[in-house]
């Protein structure tokens, strides 16, 4: 019980945030229209590919053979999510654009 | 500049742009959700997420080391740029909701290795000082178990959407996953309980949870059906989001711990806002094995009648108003430009053409608006079904396009029916009906669709793609 009230104490402007970025992603999308579902939730999808940043920190401080594979794999893999996320999301919205 | 222990400029400009990306990724997805400012906002978002990649790799330390494997590092980016930028590409527009499944599941595999790689390497000091049962400990099992479920997930439902996984509807199913869910929480609640000098020791049953929670991504999303795909998919996104922000907690890392919450709680939004316009609970899509059910009495259900297409060319062309209800079938057929195509022949001869679009056709939220707005169709002609429906009495033809369910009047008449309550659009009441299908199947759902029973309605049986191809024909010829 302690270690979980030392742990909020510890991490109290993070877990503002995070309570603030909750209300947040709410206020954001709530009056989206039906037509840009799938390109909004298809750009979300690029943007949680933030995962990159902790499989790049941690490839960074690999040091045996297993830890360096398993560390290519998870930014190949985080790249592959922003990449293609990004990318697919501009190729709808390309479409949305040609006709006004 | 090693003497500044505390403050160094490498960290400051690294804080400084995990703020800048934070801030572009909220504009960019507040930017998504207008027509006009989209694909802007797409661009500012990832404009943040290369910021933030670029200032990690050049100011990150840990206790005070920089980053290392440079080389490597920039090489598994190439690679996955390449890889993810042809993907893209080159799939066809139908194929976008397995996609964007595909590239979800990528994330949440990438957050379960970013754990496994750092549970060994917890630190002995915190683990001396606090035991296991510490927030570090809390974030590092949470990223696997939800990374993981959202990997094992999202492919299950890339192969369902690509059609080589079939659903798997058993009733004991939920109780299966309930139990499967009750043993994850039991190792997590075991692993923090353990009385260890270093994590290390721990890490068999690391590879165990991994396990256990690849087995429940998958059977999680066994069950659900097509129907519920858009559901499926939008929540496992807001998955892969908190796996992120679990990260975030780890590194005490701001760009992560935004952008990861801010995607957990849009997807969650999107994912509610999607049950709704089912009429549905999400425990019930969750949990409850949807379709079959309800009163398949076809013996009462009576004979379809058929229309051959130079009937419905004709029909269609002396009509003063068209609404076209386009289903997953469309998307499938890759009918969607000559589906287009006999519109603006219609219209040329004077007919009214409205697209009406339910809020869950096809596979995806906005499947529909997708595949029309690649096919150039005008966004004034697409209708949302609250606003078409009082219409639908004063139209003349009403022609569905390999969709089932979204028309299905069981909604509205048959208690029994999974789909009871969920909102249709009423088909039924405009002056004709015509279906085209490619045979006597039932819907994702696999529930009876008593509309094609209807004395208005007939039938066109057939490829969507080929027989609006000869549908055009036979209009031009007129």
């Amino acid at each position: 019980m302690e270690n979980i009230l030392q742990f909020l104490l510890e991490n109290k402007g993070a877990i503002f945030m995070v309570i603030l970025s909750i209300f947040l992603g709410i206020e954001v999308i709530s009056h989206v229209p039906a037509i840009l579902h799938t390109p909004l939730m298809s750009g979300a999808n690029a943007i949680h590919g933030v995962v990159i940043i902790g499989a790049i920190i941690v490839m960074g401080h690999a040091e045996t053979t297993g830890a360096m594979i398993l560390g290519f794999l998870a930014v190949v893999l985080g790249t592959l999510n922003v990449v293609g996320g990004f990318v697919v999301t501009d190729r709808m919205l390309e479409m949305f654009k040609k006709k006004k | 500049m090693n003497d500044l222990s505390l403050f160094s400029v490498g960290i400051s400009v690294l804080e400084i742009t995990y703020i800048i990306a934070s801030v572009l990724f909220i504009m960019g997805l507040k930017m998504l959700s207008h027509p006009l400012t989209a694909r802007r906002g797409n661009i500012y978002a990832a404009i943040g997420m290369i910021m933030a990649i670029v200032a990690t790799i050049l100011f990150h330390q840990k206790e005070g080391k920089p980053i290392g494997n440079i080389g490597l590092i920039i090489a598994a980016i190439v690679v996955g740029t390449i890889i993810g930028w042809v993907i893209a590409k080159r799939v066809r527009m139908t194929a976008m909701p397995q996609l964007v499944s595909f590239f979800n599941g990528m994330g949440g595999a990438a957050a379960a290795l970013i754990s496994m790689m750092e549970f060994p390497h917890v630190s002995p000091e915190l683990i001396a000082e606090s035991g296991m049962s510490n927030g570090h400990v809390l974030a590092i099992l949470l990223g696997l178990v939800i990374g993981t479920v959202s990997w094992a997930g999202s492919m299950i439902a890339f192969g369902k959407l690509d059609g080589w996984i079939g659903d798997l509807r058993v009733k004991a199913m939920k109780f299966v996953n309930l139990t499967i869910l009750a043993v994850i929480v039991a190792l997590v609640a075991y692993v923090m309980t353990r009385d260890v000098q270093a994590a290390g020791e721990l890490s068999t049953f690391i590879y165990i949870i991994f396990a256990i929670a690849v087995v429940y991504g998958v059977l999680f999303v066994m069950p659900i059906g097509g129907a519920d795909m858009p559901v499926v998919i939008s929540l496992l996104n807001s998955f892969t989001g908190v796996a992120a922000a679990m990260g975030g907690f780890l590194y005490n890392n701001q760009a992560m711990l935004t952008g990861g919450i801010l995607v957990g709680s849009a997807g969650t939004i999107l994912t509610v806002l999607m049950c709704r316009a089912m009429n549905r609970s999400l425990l019930n899509v969750i949990v409850g094995v949807f379709g079959g059910g309800g009163k398949a009495n076809t013996d009462e259900a009576g004979t379809v009648k058929e229309i051959t297409v130079s009937d419905a060319s004709v029909l269609l062309s002396y009509s003063k108003k068209v609404v076209i209800v386009p289903g997953y079938g469309l998307a499938v057929a890759q009918a969607q430009h000559i589906c287009h195509e006999l519109d603006k022949l219609l219209e040329e001869k004077g007919v009214e053409v409205k697209y009406a679009i339910h809020p869950v056709a096809g596979r995806m939220p906005g499947h529909m608006n997708v595949l029309l707005a690649e096919a150039d169709v005008p966004y004034e002609q697409l209708v949302e079904s609250d606003e078409i429906n009082p219409d639908l009495p004063n139209t003349d033809v009403l022609v569905v396009i390999g969709a089932n369910d979204v028309v299905n009047p069981a909604a509205e008449d048959d208690p029994s029916s999974p789909i009871y309550g969920m909102p249709i659009i009423k088909a039924r009441d405009a002056k004709n009906i015509i279906v085209m299908k490619r045979g006597m199947g039932k819907g994702y759902a696999a529930i009876e669709n008593m509309l094609f029973f209807n004395s208005k309605t007939r039938m066109l049986f057939g490829d969507a793609k080929g027989t609006l191809q000869n549908l055009v024909n036979e209009v031009k010829a007129l």
